[in-house]
């Protein structure tokens, strides 16, 4: 089958977004199909040979933090030309209510078009003030998928209609390998985060706020985090006793990623909401590390309610202590979590979960017609094909 | 003059919002065409895989012959009782499969184990192509209610959709997914 696939946010910033997209497109190409993602970068950029650049991308602050999205007209004709060049059976949309190439994608095409919804949102300010724009383009889609119940909701009450629930998929493989950060763990134990440090929804500074008692318990612990962020900044706000226990990765690639969850005996999650699946989650899972996260609700159904990680309550570094230390303590508990956490995952794995959407795309692409540019009662849509033939 | 100017600007406007909803109702009723087509072609499936498993001897008479007649009963149906001939095949599934001991006795046999994946895809897609059928309905309802909509008959010929109700759920004991 031949497959395009929009991704909205650029792929220099990681993100759960960008890695889903990934992932789909590699496990799909691996399963015989032929597949083109277009995505928000640079032309010079250095991408994986089946992404295709759309322009420039320009960071937004959206939805809480800062996004790179590609709009505009030079983003239109580009891609206006990818529908026109990629001949899909199928295109596949990723978050198409986000200003971004998504949604450009939806106006300019017809034909089969599959959409995932990875936000839930509480009130999406995008959805309720652009309604009438986004509905025009998202009336075309011919399948809807949700991540979670959760996006799922959002979308029903949003949008109205239907949608079928296809959970995120990690790729165990690619995180099932026993490669370890050197002297880590050590002996004294060793907690790790990950995700942008400077992002209150991330939760950094519950964690942060929870060290020192953990430390009281445990004099040998310490802490890896990794991810963007200014790290001298959260490092001066740390009192000097904790200073040197705190080690930042910085930024680190998808691969050094497995080898940084292995390399600590708890991981943890403080995150206080905003997230509408625990894929990270599921990445530590998959690298054998006991999770301890916050209970918001895309983790607790992640975790099973507890059976496959331990859950402390949102915003509460006491309650985050106190589980760490017991964790820390016990390593058979850790040794159920990480058993019980291997039967979890398994469902999640991603040659299960690009299988379900395949059975969407077949499901849509029945009649046998292609996915074309649809430029009808679209003045906008002409004006962006002039300008791409000059 | 200016006030016919503005009358011009106002009937332009006006006809290119119209001209935009019989676009937007145009590819729906399309959606909605392809949505159907893809239902019955996932129905029909279902249909004759059930009946394979029936004539296949692989269960009980009783429940080969209360399988068969069902999926003839779908397949047969004319198009107003088709939602409740097809639901009665869902129930006859459920009855044939009711539990994981039947489909592992089943399973372990070559011709049981292709019988049963062929089966439990074909109602997994029911699935899917019923919720992507109605989701479309839903949508070009909300948008053939209006009244200027109904008013100036931008809809044309087209009939009024309707949704597609019958209980889906495939037999727990085959696990589908989705």
């Amino acid at each position: 089958m031949r497959i395009g696939i929009v991704c909205p946010y650029s792929f220099d910033v990681p993100g759960g977004v960008q890695s889903h997209v990934r992932d789909l497109a590699e496990e799909l190409i691996r399963l015989g199909h032929d597949v083109s993602v277009l995505a928000p970068a640079d032309d010079d950029a250095a991408l994986p040979p089946y992404v295709v650049p759309a322009g420039r991308a320009i960071p937004v602050p959206y939805n809480g933090s800062v996004a790179r999205l590609s709009f505009g007209l030079l983003s239109a004709s580009r891609v206006r030309r990818w529908i026109r060049e990629g001949e899909f059976d199928v295109m596949h949309v990723h978050e198409p209510a986000s200003p971004s190439l998504g949604l450009l994608a939806c106006w300019a095409a017809i034909g089969p078009i599959v959409a995932t919804f990875h936000a839930s949102m509480e009130k999406s300010r995008a959805i309720t003030a652009a309604y009438g724009i986004l509905q025009t383009a998202l009336e075309k889609v011919s399948a809807r998928i949700a991540v979670s119940e959760r996006a799922r909701d959002t979308l029903v009450e949003h949008l109205g209609g239907d949608a079928v629930v296809i959970p995120n998929g990690v790729s165990v493989r690619a995180f099932s390998g026993d490669s370890r950060i050197p002297g880590w763990p050590g002996t004294g134990g060793a907690l790790g985060f990950l995700g942008r440090i400077d992002e209150p929804r991330k939760g950094m500074p519950v964690l942060l706020d929870a060290l020192p008692e953990i430390v009281a318990r445990h004099p040998g612990v310490r802490l890896l985090v990794a991810g963007p962020g200014d790290a001298d900044q959260v490092r001066a706000t740390l009192a000097p006793t904790m200073r040197d226990r705190v080690h930042f990765l910085g930024l680190v690639s998808d691969a050094d990623r497995a080898a940084m969850l292995r390399s600590v005996d708890v991981y943890v999650a403080p995150n206080t909401g905003g997230e509408s699946f625990g894929i990270i989650l599921l990445e530590a899972m998959a690298a054998g590390t006991p999770v301890l996260a916050s209970d918001i609700e895309a983790f607790r159904l992640v975790l099973e309610d507890g059976k496959a990680g331990e859950l402390f309550q949102v915003e509460n570094s006491a309650d985050l202590a106190v589980r760490a230390d017991l964790l820390l303590s016990d390593h058979r508990r850790r040794d159920d979590l990480r058993a019980a956490a291997t039967d979890v995952v398994a469902k999640y794995d991603w040659e299960r979960v690009a299988r379900q959407v395949l059975a969407v795309y077949e499901t849509v692409t029945w009649s046998g017609l292609k996915v074309r540019e649809d430029s009808r009662g679209q003045l906008f849509g002409r004006f962006t094909r002039l300008k791409d033939d000059v | 003059m200016t006030v016919w100017v503005v009358v011009l600007v106002v009937v332009a406007l006006v006809g290119l919002y119209l001209r935009g909803v019989a676009g937007r109702l145009d590819r729906l009723h399309v959606r909605v065409e392809a949505g159907r087509d893809a239902l019955d072609a996932q129905l029909v499936r279902r249909t004759s895989a059930a009946l394979d498993l029936a004539h296949a001897g692989v269960l009980d008479p009783a429940t080969s012959v209360l399988l068969a007649e069902e999926a003839y009963g779908a397949q047969t149906a004319a198009d107003r009782l088709r939602p409740r001939a097809e639901s009665e095949l869902t129930g006859a599934l459920n009855a044939a499969l009711p539990d994981a001991a039947t489909v592992d006795q089943l399973n372990s046999s070559a011709r049981g184990q292709e019988l049963l994946s062929a089966l439990s895809v074909a109602c997994g897609r029911v699935v899917l192509a019923r919720r992507f059928y109605n989701d479309a309905v839903s949508t070009t309802l909300v948008i053939r209610r209006r009244r200027l909509v109904r008013w100036l008959r931008l809809a044309g010929t087209a009939a009024l959709p309707s949704s597609f109700e019958m209980e889906d759920h495939p037999p727990e004991s085959l696990g589908v997914a989705a």
